[in-house]
């Protein structure tokens, strides 16, 4: 118990205090997260609005891959971008190994099955007649999906905090392409593993509080932001 | 229109990683070498004291990779790391032999200590290395093994070796992790392990010292710099920078010195120039 309380107490020193490493180390976790949900907004939503609104072939093999990848373990990803990125690998030339860009990576790799398999499900669950709705109301096809994404904004805000809430949490593939290099590539995860085996639990602990406010304060941003009424066109 | 959005959409996702790589991938291009090394010179906090010196006094930036013993040399091997400091004596001299490592130089030692709850189960207090683990295995107590493929774990692996014991049952746990979470769960489960002296001091639990000073024990590290016989990328001028320099006075008084004020004796003792132990 003593270890919670002290870690409690380490978590408001270094952040009311304003320990540089420990903000150094919260910047860069939200700066990597929130780009890697980003990148995996911008490839999954679409790939996800593909899906779930045309029909081609191999389809539900598309499907069935994204929902794998809702479950696939992370580290599995960390394994195949460390291996790509190699200076042996077919990556190589480009030195992103322990660097930021390769947790982005890797985390956007993570990250984009989430998005795909969510979304999908998300525009599926508005009435199937939606788009023919509107365009027979006289909207063009790019209005009409843009009014779709409207509809299923609820859940597609969902998919996001899943997306973000899977990335900041993730220890195995930062760890393994970031290398958790100080000043550089150290995250708020990496750096609880690496205080728990110093042995500095309070310390630990301290990590992990200041992860679970950030991984609050975003989701708090993302919850309020659909309270306001979307503007429409 | 759905494919000009998709088009569109790709272009901005390519827009969007570059722009995120440009600026990170910006200070750490310039002279910047990979070292692979192991848990215990990291945990013990022995590089936060050396490299912030050693890119002052070389201009090189350094990128620790720390892993066990096992795994650096293997980065080495495949050309991923540019230096290795490393303690797996009989890993190493059969690394340097295939040819792609350059020099192999003595930097340091600290010992290894077999630890142990108190009640001391297995009578081990006082015996030599060998004799305790015969005694751990024919008393059926727990050993906690890091099972890691470590120097640490090397080492033990050649005790068993010597005691002519193949270990396994539900007395031998493997933990598959560092030093510091090895002794944990040997501390939570009343088991024997084998550590480091610099973890072991840091975070002892209520383990005690049950078994030192047995020449068996002797926990040796070297700095091995790679060549481009590795990969090409490989940065010998880097590795050998670094070498030379943990082997300079400065570096190895500073090594003597660390953990004096903490532990209140120094974790680690400089061995530049002197002879190798492990030949």
């Amino acid at each position: 118990m003593d270890v919670l309380l002290d870690g409690l107490v380490e978590a408001w020193r270094l952040l009311v205090g304003g320990d540089a490493d420990t903000w150094e180390i919260t910047a860069l976790t939200l700066r990597v997260s929130l780009t890697a949900t980003a990148v995996a907004l911008v490839l999954g939503v679409p790939l996800g609005a593909v899906v779930a609104l045309t029909r081609f072939r191999g389809r539900r093999v598309v499907l069935a891959a994204a929902n794998t990848g809702l479950g696939l373990p992370p580290v599995v990803i960390g394994l195949f971008v460390t291996v790509l990125l190699w200076r042996s690998g077919p990556l190589g030339a480009f030195e992103l190994l322990y660097t930021p860009t390769a947790m982005i990576v890797a985390q956007a790799a993570i990250a984009t099955p989430v998005v795909v398999a969510l979304a999908t499900v998300a525009l599926h669950q508005v009435d199937p007649d939606f788009l023919v709705q509107m365009q027979g109301l006289g909207a063009t096809r790019g209005r009409a999906l843009l009014a779709l994404f409207g509809e299923a904004r609820l859940p597609l805000l969902a998919a996001a905090m899943a997306a973000f809430g899977a990335v900041v949490s993730e220890v195995g593939a930062a760890q393994m392409v970031g290398g958790n290099l100080a000043g550089e590539t150290r995250v708020l995860t990496t750096a609880a593993v690496l205080a728990t085996s110093r042995g500095d639990f309070a310390l630990a602990i301290a990590f992990g509080m200041i992860l679970l406010l950030i991984a609050f304060a975003v989701n708090l941003v993302l919850t309020l932001a659909h309270h306001r009424e979307p503007a429409r066109p | 229109m759905i494919g000009q959005n998709r088009t569109v959409l790709a272009a901005l996702a390519l827009l969007l990683l570059v722009g995120c790589g440009a600026p990170a991938a910006g200070p750490s291009a310039e002279r910047s070498l990979i070292l692979a090394t192991t848990t215990s010179t990291q945990d013990s906090g022995l590089l936060d004291a050396l490299l912030p010196a050693f890119t002052a006094d070389t201009g090189w930036q350094v990128k620790t990779v720390a892993v066990g013993s096992g795994q650096a040399i293997e980065l080495g091997r495949r050309g991923e790391a540019d230096v290795l400091l490393v303690h797996s004596p009989a890993a190493e001299e059969e690394f340097v032999a295939e040819g792609t490592a350059g020099r192999r130089r003595l930097v340091m030692h600290n010992d290894f200590v077999l630890v142990g709850p108190a009640s001391d189960p297995a009578g081990v207090r006082g015996a030599g290395a060998v004799e305790a683990m015969t005694r751990i295995a024919g008393s059926g107590a727990v050993f906690v093994s890091r099972g890691d493929d470590s120097g640490t774990h090397a080492r033990e692996d050649r005790l068993w070796e010597s005691a002519g014991i193949a270990p396994g049952g539900p007395w031998y746990q493997e933990t598959g992790q560092g030093m510091g979470a090895t002794l944990r769960v040997a501390d939570e489960n009343g088991g024997y392990t084998l550590s480091d002296r610099a973890t072991w001091l840091s975070q002892a639990g209520s383990l005690v010292v049950l078994g030192e000073g047995d020449p068996g024990l002797l926990n040796v590290y070297h700095v091995i710099e790679m060549t481009t016989g590795a990969g090409e990328r490989v940065q010998a001028d880097g590795a050998a920078a670094f070498a030379d320099w943990i082997l300079g006075a400065p570096a190895q008084e500073m090594i003597g010195d660390f953990g004096r004020a903490e532990y209140g004796q120094p974790l680690f003792v400089p061995d530049a120039g002197k002879p190798d132990p492990t030949g």
